[in-house]
């Protein structure tokens, strides 16, 4: 009996004694990230990187609410003109360096002045910053801005050493220093990302993940095959006509969330001399157009119902949906109405488009709708960067584009159609628009914001210089090893809590 | 000889200007801007204005070019517009890797290629020869990326063998990196396997019926030797030529192969370049392709004097 108890004692101090085996994750991405300095980025699967590598000074919940993260707590003054932020105590950066009140004024300024920032539009409410206590910040605006806080929960908002910054400059990327869950180990682009945990993270417990590798792989069925043949524990946005396969794998999970931003078309309305068409002219034509769209059955048969049919810059399931404007069904006659009312018969009407496979596809099933109202659709497909040019400079009647969307309404709608907006390619143009973004902006008071979005909706739902066609789920599948993880609407990828059974 | 090489890399000189030129000029001619890449959602004229100068685009086209001569002529090829890299360290990165499946698929090809030539040739007009025909015309007609997809689907996902893609460094994992590399370079080598196995064939038919083989055969020689000794050494030479001038062809294959199986190599580099219209590296990587094509031809006919003695007698 004693040698019985001695063995089982002894075992059961060496078991706990071994460590736990080291828990290694391989996340397959669909891009190549580009620079890895959140100033500098403007990738989506960048921003996937840095949800392990760098923290924000606030994040975003399952329901795209913001949650504390680097602060605590936040409140604007009175008059909108201040937004005083309280900062984590005990969080330091990988390389050392105290996350301070400093710390937090030196980002700020590094991402309004940097020469080769990209941060400096989400941050233009802002006239300064300063250190108002050891741990508190304050933030100065020109105008109110209640969108502010939402973008502090991306890029804006991300916090990198102050001292790896000053030293490496605009070379900060070669080698990013943050004080997220983990640092950043190696890169090799077109290849890997590797990053592995950061032993002094204020948040430690919940990281059981030793080391992470994130792989670009382009090609959606490679991406899917690694994961099958175990290569992989987890890939991001698995394409819709593999769903039904994986949710058939026994070995096998999935998760999807709705993601925060739209699929649309925009409309040439006074870009230049292709503005100059009755679709570009005549706010019937475009009506018309939209009216003999079939949303839902658009969802259905490029992405076997994993998209969400919409006609807003908000997907249903969000609380700045307008509910008095459902989601239309298809109107075939009325859209023959509407196009005799303006004196057309037929038109014909050239859209440009992204040549990749879903895309295209999408635009044909439009084609074919819109052809029974009177469109005769000439479809361009055109490969991105030339898209986007073109887009830009005015060369399209109709030009099909995606947005990944943001947080707070005002991101997937301000800048696309106020009169000035940096992004708004149809030059759509109309004061009470305007008057009513600004006033949504301005406020803190999400009542007002949401009266102001309501109405602004219902005249962009007549005028549409954009039609929306719904909203793109994120669907990630997992090896059925990995636990935990919960699927965001801003499609990133958070390490919090997951596991890898052995 | 030295002379002969010394004239031929002179003459490959202006070739690289003329390439350098049509490069820079053409990808100007692309459409899309690359500034309006960088700046992503900051799209104002402002901020579109300061890069363009940050990155002398602003200049006129001669004006970018001889200042990007100047700095290739130092070995400065600037930096990527994507990731801010030196060109120089991506291109120093991503070439060995290339090579190496370059130099796979070879061994691939030649180890399928020639034997089935040979075979083919000795045995004209029979069910071989028909056999190996046809499996040199599938070898042809088959796309890579089909080929390679079908593999990835076999080999790595039903039966587990080896990675679906991927790259390990042989310095760092050599059996790793041979695991990783083994299916692109066969998908890569197959279609040269094909090109090598017909030029084998027709060499050793033109070399077999000739007059010293009837006199080799006459003397006694077994099958054996005839074949391999008097035949297949004097067929040899045009191959090794070809195989030279294949291996540039190879680098071009790579660009599509390296997009399936996600290899961190050139044509992967260039893909992806053109596609962010990221000019530097466009660039840089057109550059050294065309002077390693340029490399390859030189290396063909040197090789072809060395084992021929006629023509190293005319040079």
């Amino acid at each position: 009996m004693t040698r019985f108890l001695l063995t089982a004692t002894a075992l059961s101090a060496l078991l706990t004694a071994m460590p736990a085996a080291a828990q290694e994750m391989r996340i397959g991405l669909q891009d190549d990230a580009d620079i890895l300095d959140p100033d500098q980025s403007r990738t989506f699967v960048g921003r996937i990187v840095y949800a392990g590598l760098c923290d924000k000074l606030v994040d975003l919940d399952g329901e795209a609410n913001i949650i504390p993260m680097l602060a605590t707590d936040w409140a604007y003054s009175d008059d909108g003109l201040e937004l005083a932020m309280n900062l984590r105590d005990g969080v330091v950066f990988h390389d050392g360096t105290a996350f301070d009140a400093e710390a937090v004024v030196a980002n700020i300024t590094r991402s309004m002045t940097l020469e080769e920032s990209r941060r400096k539009s989400e941050l233009s409410s802002v006239a300064s910053i300063a250190a108002t206590g050891p741990m508190q910040v304050t933030f100065t605006l020109t105008a109110p801005d209640a969108s502010l806080v939402a973008q502090l929960s991306d890029r804006a908002g991300m916090m990198i050493s102050p001292t790896a910054a000053e030293e490496a400059g605009a070379d900060f990327g070669q080698n990013p220093v943050c004080s997220g869950p983990f640092r950043f180990v190696e890169r090799i682009q077109q290849d890997r990302i590797v990053l592995e945990k950061f032993e002094d993270y204020y948040d430690a417990d919940r990281i059981n993940i030793d080391r992470v590798t994130y792989l670009p792989i382009p090609d959606t069925t490679v991406r899917l095959a690694n994961l099958r043949s175990g290569e992989l524990d987890m890939i991001e946005r698995l394409a819709a006509p593999d769903v039904a396969s994986v949710s058939q794998d026994s070995g096998l999970t999935m998760q999807e969330t709705v993601g925060l931003g739209y699929m649309a078309i925009y409309l040439n309305i006074g870009n230049g001399e292709r503005s100059e068409t009755p679709m570009g002219q005549d706010p019937r034509v475009r009506q018309a157009f939209s009216m003999a769209i079939d949303r839902e059955a658009l969802n259905q048969v490029v992405f076997e119902g994993t998209a969400v049919a919409g006609n807003q810059p908000f997907p249903p399931t969000s609380p700045w949906f307008n509910t008095d404007l459902p989601v239309p069904a298809r109107d075939v006659e009325g859209a023959r109405t509407l196009l005799a009312e303006a004196g057309i018969d037929r038109m014909p009407v050239e859209i440009q488009h992204a040549n990749n496979p879903v895309v295209t596809q999408m635009m044909q099933v439009v084609q074919a709708m819109v052809a029974e109202a009177g469109f005769d659709v000439t479809l361009r497909a055109t490969e991105f960067a030339t898209l986007l040019s073109e887009q830009t400079a005015g060369n399209f009647q109709l030009s099909r584009s995606d947005w990944s969307g943001r947080p707070d309404p005002d991101g997937n709608l301000h800048q696309f159609v106020t009169c000035e907006g940096g992004i708004n390619d149809p030059r759509y143009c109309n004061p009470e628009v305007d008057r009513l973004l600004n006033e949504a902006r301005a406020s803190t008071d999400p009542a007002v914001r949401k009266a102001a979005y309501d109405a602004a909706g219902v005249i962009l739902n007549q005028d549409l210089p954009v039609i929306y066609l719904g909203h793109q789920t994120y669907i990630f599948a997992l090896d059925d090893s990995v636990q935990g993880f919960q699927a965001l609407p801003d499609g990133m990828i958070r390490l919090q809590d997951v596991t890898i059974a052995e | 000889m030295l002379i002969y090489i010394a004239k031929r890399l002179l003459i490959a000189l202006p070739t690289l200007l003329i390439v350098s030129m049509l490069v820079f000029g053409l990808q100007h001619l692309l459409p899309g801007d690359p500034v309006l890449a960088m700046a992503g959602e900051e799209r104002d004229p402002e901020t579109l204005a300061r890069i363009r100068a940050s990155l002398n685009l602003d200049q006129p086209i001669p004006i970018q070019y001889l200042r990007w001569l100047g700095g290739v002529v130092q070995g400065d090829f600037g930096t990527s517009l994507r990731t801010g890299e030196p060109v120089s360290a991506l291109i120093a990165q991503k070439l060995p890797v290339t090579i190496q499946l370059a130099v796979m698929a070879m061994i691939f090809a030649a180890l399928i290629g020639i034997p089935t030539g040979i075979i083919a040739a000795v045995n004209k007009g029979s069910a071989v020869d028909w056999a190996a025909n046809l499996v040199a015309l599938s070898g042809l007609s088959i796309p890579n990326f089909w080929l390679g997809i079908m593999l990835i689907l076999l080999v790595s996902v039903n039966l587990g063998w080896l990675p679906a893609s991927g790259y390990e460094s042989p310095f760092v994992d050599p059996w790793r990196s041979l695991q990783t590399m083994i299916m692109p370079a066969f998908v890569l080598g197959t279609g040269l396997a094909a090109t090598l196995m017909r030029h084998t064939r027709s060499a050793m038919l033109g070399v077999m019926s000739a007059d010293y083989i009837r006199t080799a055969r006459a003397k006694g020689l077994t099958r054996r030797e005839v074949i391999l000794k008097h035949g297949f050494r004097n067929a040899l030479l045009p191959v090794i030529t070809l195989t030279a001038l294949l291996f540039g062809e190879l680098l071009a294959g790579a660009v599509l192969t390296e997009q399936i199986f996600t290899i961190p190599g050139f044509g992967k580099l260039i893909v992806d370049a053109v596609f962010n219209r990221d000019y530097a590296v466009v660039q840089g990587v057109v550059l050294c392709t065309a002077v390693g094509f340029l490399l390859m031809n030189l290396i063909a006919d040197v090789l072809s004097v060395l084992l021929n003695p006629r023509m190293r007698a005319a040079l």
